[in-house]
């Protein structure tokens, strides 16, 4: 078993020769879609944020079907609770013959408190389990084939509309949760800022998350090629994206649209020159969820499994597992330190 | 300045030869009526002032409402601090005074700032810098007004606090309640809906029910408004209802001027539309100022001196009589008062006191007796 692991193929260095034919090779791309069909694919989001940034109703509009907390507990009050407990509630939902199980994750109780302190512990033991239950699942000697994956894909943090900066609970939860899983931060309940308060806004954090350190999704160091570069440069001059969440229609112009009427308009949560959702929903579905997923399996979970590894100096046993013992015997540091 | 005139004209009439027709009349007129209006032109003279506390979190719109209602730019060179500086930030209180003067009344109108309340990762009593510096305002015009020369006692008490909520939460949070119940009985609150330009009619109602069941169920005394009086006009009653139905007030504060309508308006520009700060039916700005300003300023300085101060001073002066019992040591300005349920040891002191007093009393009398003597 080697601890480190190429995260893509690496082609040496072969030139490209031509075809004087059809061959048929791009027909593998049918073929994995379709495998991708049958399988189908599990994707799990978490949302973390104060009481009544409106976490659950953005996840509903999200995915156009009521998939969060509220809308899945009967009776369920608005009350604070005490700690942050964290409550899954798991859904299939399926879109022309694409299946996909959708697990969302809510944090009711976070940052609620008078006293914060730690209140992002039990997301963090959270996490982590996760990544320890698939490396468990990994490390068997009779694996299954396909491996469940319960770990987490996307955190979006929601950040209050205040109009100033990031707030010191803001900067300790992305400090150490952006090193383990992959943040998204969003301004929640935008409504309440207009266009130029949002720019500013939004300047102000990007400043704070630099001079922080703290990295949020999609990570520059993470850019394959410079095509993908330039694509996610893009986004992240825009991020935290300025959202408005509702489940409640309205009629525009003879349209039926997604909105929020209030006595002076109608936001319209779709519309982009309103709040940016669109841009949300574009990056976490049609354009980078696999690329999420990719990034959670190929650098977050084997830095955990890296450092797991590492803790228990290749011991299998206090795993609780019998294996064959390495053929080389210890572990390669060297190699490992550089993955990390 | 009617007032001023009618005034005026009645001194005059008192003072120039009587008209017979008129006779009759002027012997059941007396006069005392026009005391308001002497009242009312001495108070003009003299000016007002009126301290008002704002408390919430960053970001809740409090400088931009206070720019809003006062119509003035108080915190024109502010700067925001980074996160990092947040961090190690503590409560501090900050005081603004500005001088208003409109149609000749003078207001000296100081607003005092609660940077950093609410801010940290760890809240725990970040209420208490600010209950501390009320006692101080209290202490401070007790001092004074206990002491001997009492012409210029300038009255820094705390008026009135505005509480901003947020409006994204699903009512009161524990620190909102924490917080207003440590200064219910020191000040009179009134808990605010802030930014409210992100909630639609129905979320506002909502909340505010959800916010005023709340109130109830935690005990916490805000700010009531004064009953009407029974002869008052329908009018005023049935708008003095409508103001009491609508706490805690949905407010919304602009910095700057847009234009809708056809009009220039305070007002915040969307994509979706124009809030306007100033329209009834957008925010309940216009009902805050009115009776911030318009209807219950004296209201809301006579309950802070009447209900808070004394309070305060029933407080303080029960404690210094039980120190006084520990410590058997005499200050002289402050009169020892009957207690209304005073334990039979302090009774004793008193009388032990008292009876000093009247020794150094007739010690006094008898030094001026000789000294006149003497003369």
């Amino acid at each position: 078993i080697r601890l480190f692991r190429n995260t893509q193929t690496c082609f040496s260095r072969t030139s490209c020769t031509d075809l004087f034919g059809y061959v048929g090779i791009e027909a593998v791309l049918d073929q994995m879609r379709r495998k991708t069909m049958k399988v189908g694919l599990e994707f799990n989001i978490m949302v973390v944020g104060q009481s009544g940034l409106g976490k659950s109703t953005l996840v509903n509009t999200l995915f156009k079907s009521k998939v969060s907390r509220k809308s899945c507990t009967p009776n369920c009050e608005e009350k604070i609770s005490k700690t942050v407990k964290l409550h899954s509630v798991s859904h299939v939902i399926e879109e022309k013959g694409m299946k996909m199980k959708l697990t969302v994750i809510d944090t009711p109780g976070f940052g609620d408190q008078i006293n914060n302190e730690n209140c992002w512990e039990p997301i963090v033991k959270h996490i982590n389990e996760q990544y320890e239950k698939y490396l468990r699942e990994e490390l068997h000697i009779n694996r299954k084939r396909r491996i469940p994956d319960s770990r987490v894909h996307c955190c979006i943090y929601f950040l209050p509309a205040t109009g100033h900066r990031l707030r010191p609970i803001d900067v300790e939860f992305m400090k150490r949760v952006g090193k383990i899983v992959s943040i998204v931060p969003v301004i929640a309940k935008a409504d309440t800022l207009t266009i130029e308060e949002r720019q500013e806004f939004k300047e102000r954090i990007r400043q704070d998350l630099a001079a922080n350190g703290i990295r949020v999704y999609p990570q520059k160091e993470y850019d394959d090629d410079p095509e993908e570069r330039i694509l996610n440069d893009r986004i992240r001059e825009s991020i935290p994206f300025a959202v408005v969440g509702t489940d409640k229609e309205h009629q525009v112009n003879g349209n039926k649209v997604l909105g929020r009427k209030t006595k002076w308009g109608i936001i319209e949560v779709e519309n982009v020159a309103h709040c940016e959702f669109a841009n949300l929903r574009d990056l976490l579905i049609r354009s980078h969820l696999q690329d999420l997923k990719d990034v959670t399996h190929n650098i977050h979970y084997e830095t955990y499994r890296v450092r797991r590894l590492n803790e228990s100096n290749m011991n299998f046993s206090e795993l609780g597992l019998s294996a064959r013992p390495l053929e080389n015997g210890t572990a390669d540091t060297s190699e490992s330190e550089s993955h990390l | 300045m009617d007032a001023i005139m009618l005034q005026e004209k009645l001194v005059e009439r008192l003072l120039c030869p009587r008209v017979r027709t008129a006779r009759q009349k002027e012997k059941q007129y007396v006069g005392f009526a026009t005391l308001p209006n002497q009242v009312h032109r001495k108070s003009v003279k003299k000016g007002f002032d009126f301290t008002l506390m704002v408390a919430g979190e960053s970001g809740m719109g409090k400088s931009t409402l206070v720019n809003s209602l006062f119509l003035t730019d108080l915190y024109k060179d502010r700067k925001l601090l980074n996160a990092e500086e947040r961090i190690n930030q503590t409560v501090e209180i900050i005081k603004h005074t500005v001088d208003i003067e409109e149609k000749g009344v003078k207001l000296k109108l100081t607003i005092v700032d609660t940077p950093g309340f609410g801010d940290a990762v760890n809240n725990n009593e970040c209420w208490k810098p600010i209950t501390d510096y009320i006692d101080q305002q209290f202490e401070q015009y007790f001092r004074d007004e206990s002491g001997l020369n009492r012409k210029n006692i300038q009255d820094n008490r705390v008026h009135c606090c505005l509480y901003f909520i947020p409006p994204f939460g699903h009512g009161l949070r524990p620190v909102d309640v924490e917080f207003m119940k440590a200064l219910h009985e020191k000040v009179n609150i009134i808990p605010l809906i802030a930014k409210a330009d992100c909630l639609t009619p129905n979320e506002i109602k909502k909340l505010k029910d959800r916010i005023r069941e709340e109130i109830d169920k935690f005990g916490i005394k805000v700010y009531q408004f004064p009953e009407c009086d029974s002869d008052e006009d329908e009018e005023f009653k049935q708008l003095d209802k409508e103001l009491k139905e609508c706490t805690p007030f949905a407010v919304i504060g602009s910095n700057t001027v847009v234009e809708a309508r056809g009009q220039r308006v305070r007002g915040r520009l969307y994509p979706w539309g124009i809030v306007e700060v100033e329209n009834q039916s957008h925010c309940d700005f216009v009902k805050l100022r009115n009776m911030l300003i318009r209807s219950h300023m004296h209201d809301l300085k006579d309950v802070t001196c009447d209900v808070h101060y004394e309070n305060y001073r029933a407080q303080c002066i029960q404690e210094m009589t039980s120190k006084l019992a520990q410590d058997n040591r005499m200050e002289s300005p402050i009169p020892i008062l009957p207690l209304s349920t005073p334990d039979a040891e302090t009774e004793k002191l008193i009388k032990m006191k008292d009876e000093e007093l009247k020794r150094m009393q007739e010690m006094l009398n008898k030094m001026q007796q000789q000294m006149h003597d003497k003369d």
